[in-house]
């Protein structure tokens, strides 16, 4: 069966709790466990028999490292990936449905849609066997996952028929009060029958504007969301089944989560790509738990990394540097016994010797099977909460001193210690 | 001559170091706080320490230096704290014996001790008392001494002038005649605040001042202190007895059986005690260590009190005054910023802001 897949990467617009990350790279692409956020949706997706094309979709504007990556990326899986640019953020729905030629074209007799801030084990095939044991051929999967009774209220609910699966009575779109312990995991399984459904909303719509005499400039009958527009309507309607899922999944939305999502990507990688992690071999660092360290990277081999580290390309590290539980971004250099814990370091930072760069992580409960990692705030009760230390591109740390909970923006020298700051 | 140094109690504002040993017997600078003061009081052949608590190692080590300096070592013990001038009036006997003048030190102060200069000006004066005075640069904060320029005999004590009368403090070293003991009753009583003003209304009572450092390193951030100006005396006068070599900067005293392992980065103001093991990439400084403590490598330091026998573990940063009991463990790769913590406890969590862990 010919399929498709589309993943909606946003635009520079969103991602702005990824900041000061999202300042150098496109959130997509910013690297977890080692490679492009959206590189471990389009290898789960590549491995889908059938699979004819991969459309990224959103409203950057033509990049360069995105061009690139699009380029590797479709060497290393042997199969077209194209990036569609949607001309202003039309929603989730909206630019599936302005190209919807573009996603049909060749055949297709379904697609998937994945956001690209989600991680996941991507049980893609799962979701088509499912389709095919359950509903009709032109039934709809939403992949689902049970969340906490508090946390559910910040994602999708679903309420399915507990036999069939079926998203019976009701979607609701982070309610105020409890719905639904299933959410919505935001990856999709669709027909060409979709686009009916989104056309009957781009209708309605289109006719709510017309009636409207004060019809705001921007408010526009092209910008869909299918969560709320598209999937409330399906509700009830027989069309609409929820493939629950125990695999792991997390959202990216804040940089803490990418610490987090890199700790579930490596972890999968013991079974998908062992070769992408780093062993205790003679000469080289001693490493603990799960770890990947890029081929040009440099490492001294009294450091001790992991678990649950990164380390980019071209990054020097020095002699009795200890890392945990970190990214360190390409051609970032770490001095002589230097710390570094629950920390992003940005491109081209420098930290010196025996400086310390520490942040507080925001995991998820970890004696709650189904907690999901919270969405923190930046501040709370006027204070900054204390989270993971990010170093924006091309900072400097002096060495000796200590960083702690804080924020550095790119291209700053720091000359002293910081706690609990955003350093602009 | 004699000299009584005044000991006094629990010694609570050096805890948790005076939890595990008498505040005389903890080593500043590589050397007890009471053999300072006895190896500097040349001339004296018998010291009484007034306590007002028993301590069977005080017992011991007074034994033991009477063996070593040849001199008589007896202890005062008080029933109940006397303040500053009661333990003179309980050790009457033996302070009178002999009818010669004797010294009074207070415990907590750290400076070259004057004791030979001090009993020259005494004979010089004539007068009853005698007491040494200290340059501070906030006079404000203090009881100051205002005192004839030429003679030095003190007009009057002025408690935390207002406006200037004064730099010179109370420096806690003194030396009086036996006559001194007619003024004191048993009872707790100020020797600075009820003796002192008495006596120098009479005329009795002149200020020497003192050349060099002075420190009163009853708390441990002045402990801290004190250390560094006395490594910076040590500088001056016996510079063969500090440390050198690569990976020390400035002023580094390193007990010979001290081991330092290899890329360390080691002061300036550090005091490393026997048996103390540093390993490889630590850097350290503005901190004391004290025997038998054993530092992990990687880890960073700075202006801190690691007790006897402690572990701190591997890429831990210490700093800001963080003071360590006696056998505490500090896990790997931890912070601690202002911790102070009592004897044998295990830190596992990360301590960062000042706090005491129980």
């Amino acid at each position: 069966m010919p399929l498709k897949a589309v993943i909606l990467i946003g635009g520079p617009q969103k991602g702005t709790r990824f900041r000061p990350l999202s300042f150098e790279v496109p959130k997509p692409l910013f690297p977890v466990a080692g490679v492009p956020m959206v590189q471990h949706h389009i290898e789960a997706c590549a491995k889908v028999p059938g699979m004819k094309e991969i459309l990224l979709m959103g409203f950057y504007q033509p990049h360069e490292a995105l061009s690139r990556f699009l380029v590797s990326a479709q060497q290393e899986f042997k199969i077209p990936i194209r990036y569609l640019q949607e001309y202003a953020a039309l929603g989730t729905g909206g630019g599936i449905y302005h190209f919807r030629d573009q996603i049909l074209s060749g055949g297709a007799e379904a697609f998937f849609v994945l956001n690209a801030d989600v991680c996941s084990e991507f049980p893609l095939q799962e979701m088509l066997e499912f389709r095919q044991q359950h509903g009709d051929a032109h039934s709809f999967v939403i992949l689902g996952t049970t969340a906490n009774r508090t946390q559910a209220l910040n994602y999708g609910c679903i309420v399915a028929n507990a036999d069939t699966q079926e998203v019976l009575r009701h979607y609701v779109e982070k309610p105020s009060t409890f719905v639904s312990e299933i959410i919505n995991c935001g990856i999709y399984l669709f027909t060409p029958a979709i686009f009916q459904h989104i056309g009957e909303v781009f209708q309605r719509n289109q006719q709510e504007l017309v009636l409207e005499e004060s019809s705001n400039g921007w408010q526009r009958a092209e910008v869909i969301r299918l969560e709320q527009d598209v999937f409330t309507a399906l509700a009830g309607s027989g069309k609409l089944y929820v493939y629950k899922t125990d695999g792991f999944w997390s959202q990216i939305k804040s940089a803490g989560s990418a610490i987090y999502a890199s700790r579930l990507y490596l972890n999968q990688y013991s079974k998908s790509h062992p070769e992408r992690l780093a062993q205790n071999k003679p000469g080289g660092p001693i490493i603990r738990g799960n770890v990947y360290i890029h081929p040009t990277a440099s490492i001294d081999s009294t450091a001790v990394l992991g678990p649950n580290v990164s380390i980019g390309e071209g990054v020097t590290v020095g002699a009795g540097v200890r890392v945990r539980e970190s990214i360190v971004l390409h051609g970032a250099s770490l001095h002589d016994h230097t710390c570094v814990l629950n920390t992003i370091v940005g491109w081209d930072s420098t930290i010196g010797r025996w400086a310390r760069v520490e942040g507080t992580p925001s995991d998820p409960n970890p004696n709650d099977p189904y907690a999901k990692i919270d969405s923190e705030t930046l501040f709370r009760d006027g204070r900054l909460t204390p989270s993971i230390t990010i170093l924006g591109c091309s900072v400097t740390i002096p060495a000796e001193v200590v960083i702690l909970n804080s924020i550095v923006l790119p291209h700053k020298e720091l000359s002293r210690s910081y706690k609990n700051q955003i350093i602009l | 001559m004699r000299a009584l140094i005044l000991v006094g109690g629990f010694g609570t504002r050096l805890r948790p170091l005076t939890l595990s040993r008498p505040k005389p017997l903890v080593e500043f600078c590589n050397k007890a706080l009471l053999l300072h003061q006895l190896e500097a009081a040349a001339g004296v052949s018998h010291v009484v320490l007034a306590v007002s608590y028993m301590s069977e190692a005080l017992g011991a080590a007074m034994r033991e230096q009477e063996q070593r300096l040849g001199i008589r070592i007896s202890l005062s013990h008080e029933k109940e704290p006397l303040g500053t001038a009661g333990p003179l009036a309980l050790a009457r006997d033996l302070l009178a014996e002999g009818g010669e003048p004797f010294f009074v030190l207070n415990s907590d102060v750290i400076c070259e001790f004057p004791f030979a200069a001090l009993a020259r000006f005494h004979r010089q004066h004539g007068g009853e008392g005698s007491l040494v005075v200290t340059r501070v640069e906030e006079p404000a904060k203090y009881g100051v001494v205002v005192s004839e320029a030429d003679t030095g005999r003190i007009c009057r004590f002025v408690e935390k002038p207002r406006v200037f009368v004064s730099n010179k403090i109370n420096a806690g070293l003194y030396i009086f005649n036996p006559g001194i003991l007619q003024r004191i009753q048993l009872r707790p009583t100020s020797i600075e605040k009820e003796i002192f003003p008495a006596m120098a209304q009479e005329g009795q009572l002149y200020a020497m001042e003192l050349q060099g450092f002075w420190m009163d390193i009853g708390q441990p951030k002045d402990f801290l202190t004190g250390m560094c100006m006395y490594l910076q005396a040590l500088r001056a006068q016996h510079p063969e007895k500090l440390h050198s070599g690569p990976g020390v900067v400035g002023n580094v005293l390193v007990d010979p059986s001290a081991k330092i392992g290899a890329n360390c980065v080691i002061g300036p103001n550090v005091t490393i005690g026997a048996g103390v093991v540093v390993e490889d990439g630590v850097r350290i400084k503005r901190c004391t260590v004290l025997k038998g403590a054993r530092i992990r490598s990687h880890s960073w330091l700075e202006s801190c009190i690691v007790g006897w026998s402690c572990s701190v573990g591997q890429w831990v940063r210490m700093e800001n005054v963080t003071v360590l009991g006696e056998d505490v463990i500090v896990n790997d790769e931890l912070y601690l910023n202002g911790a102070n913590v009592l004897p044998h406890k295990s830190i596992a969590e990360s301590v960062p802001e000042p706090r005491i862990i129980m």
